[in-house]
């Protein structure tokens, strides 16, 4: 210990140019952004670029099954073209019906408790089984926003997990170049304003104010606002980005949301029952 | 007389300071010459110095040209260099025990051994700094060719400030 210290204060020039060098280089780094942005994206772009190279390599792999599947569509065009040339379209008349065509309906319903405080959020609107409202519809706010999901259902009450809950995941995409993600509440930041899009891929780019809306794969039709990228390119621990939002939706005053009906709900999900997990 | 020192060199770290910033900072050939005069106060710093003092005021020296500079780090960084230049330097070419002048100036210790000093502290912080700013090797010939320049603008001026202010002293 003792010819450590005198070997240390020897020296000294030396070890103090280290730690004061460390110091000046990391306050380098930390506070000017250009600098930040090179020592960021480099290791970004490696990254990036080692999983465009996985792709070109998988799709190779892939290549017969895509083969096949291409000579059984064009088997099944080539019939349908021979029922077509067969067919006496003069006869044929059409009829639009844009009534019962129109995928999604909205019901209007009145916030009767709200809560914003807790970790899990829970609200009730006066609005139930008697007017049609089931279990898992989405919900939305009244100029633009996501609410959450309906949870539960009573004749004439129906409860809402909102978005600021643990379990609540919504599907969303960035408007600018169509990455998929997913919405969440919380993880360390509860403040009712803001959210996460998590599981954006690596190679997207993400930039601070662009807008975020919905995917449309769950129960929430497609192209609904949810808010405005405020911080993009937060680092996580797994093999994907996230982007911290500003929230259109205001809960804390929320007075009337809209439930939205899906017409096909039941038929997409009797159709998507039928695929067996794990086939 | 130690207190004469210590004034001698506050003022000159004002004064220097002042001149980089409100003057020099204003200078500059084409974006590729500018000078940084600053150093000369670190480089007139005493031999009596002790290290850390030398790493500390190096480095505060260095943030005050940052907070001016908007480059947080980047001067510090480039001062420290020159603080570990002019340490070995010193202790290379002066027996330590012998020496009897209070600071390397160019009136106490010559224009050949002044000269060498000061070209090689002002390289190795010009060479940091510009490469901190530049932040890429993919400009390195730019970025040397902004070092060389700038170093030769700078020695320059600090050439004619020592004979501005040279003493003939008895040696």
């Amino acid at each position: 210990m003792r010819n450590l210290w005198i070997f240390i204060s020897r020296y000294n020039a030396f070890f103090l140019f280290i730690m004061f060098f460390v110091v000046g280089i990391y306050l380098t780094v930390k506070n000017n952004a250009y600098q930040r942005s090179v020592t960021l994206n480099s290791s970004n772009e490696v990254v990036g670029t080692a999983y465009e190279r996985l792709n070109v390599f998988k799709r190779y792999l892939n290549l017969g099954m895509v083969n096949d599947s291409l000579a059984a569509e064009n088997a099944k065009l080539k019939s349908q073209l021979l029922k077509l040339t067969t067919i006496d379209t003069a006869k044929d008349v059409k009829v639009v019906d844009t009534v019962n065509n129109q995928q999604y309906t909205y019901l209007a319903a009145k916030v009767v408790k709200n809560s914003v405080t807790l970790r899990n959020n829970i609200m009730t609107i006066n609005k139930g089984t008697v007017d049609g409202i089931k279990s898992g519809m989405a919900v939305i706010a009244p100029q633009r926003g996501v609410v959450g999901f309906i949870r539960d259902v009573s004749a004439h009450l129906a409860t809402i997990q909102s978005l600021l809950h643990k379990d609540t995941k919504i599907s969303v995409t960035l408007k600018k170049n169509h990455a998929l993600g997913s919405l969440v509440w919380g993880d360390g930041n509860f403040d009712i304003k803001k959210a996460f899009v998590k599981e954006v891929p690596n190679h997207i780019k993400m930039y601070v104010g662009d807008t975020v809306v919905t995917s449309g794969y769950g129960s929430f039709p497609a192209g609904v606002l949810v808010g405005k990228i405020s911080k993009a390119n937060v680092a996580t621990n797994d093999n994907f980005l996230s982007a911290e939002l500003n929230l259109f939706t205001d809960f804390s005053t929320l007075q009337y949301v809209y439930v939205v009906k899906d017409k096909r709900a039941d038929e997409q999900k009797a159709l998507e029952s039928m695929a067996k997990p794990n086939e | 007389m130690n207190s004469r020192i210590i004034i001698v060199n506050i003022v000159r770290w004002f004064l220097l300071l002042f001149v980089q910033i409100f003057l020099l900072k204003n200078m500059g050939f084409y974006d590729l010459s500018t000078p940084f005069i600053y150093v000369l106060f670190l480089l007139l710093l005493p031999f009596g110095i002790p290290n850390i003092l030398l790493y500390s005021l190096a480095f505060a020296t260095g943030l005050a040209l940052d907070a001016f500079y908007d480059t947080m780090g980047v001067h510090a960084t480039a001062c420290v260099v020159l603080a570990l230049v002019r340490i070995s330097f010193i202790s290379i070419s002066l027996n330590r025990d012998a020496i009897d002048d209070p600071e390397p100036s160019l009136s106490y210790m010559g224009f050949q051994w002044f000269s060498l000093y000061t070209f090689l502290c002002v390289a190795a912080h010009h060479l940091v700094l510009f490469f901190l700013e530049t932040f890429r090797l993919t400009e390195v010939g730019y970025t040397l060719m902004r070092c060389g320049l700038s170093c030769i603008f700078t020695l320059l001026i600090i050439f004619l400030v020592e004979f501005i202010f040279y003493r003939r002293t008895p040696r």
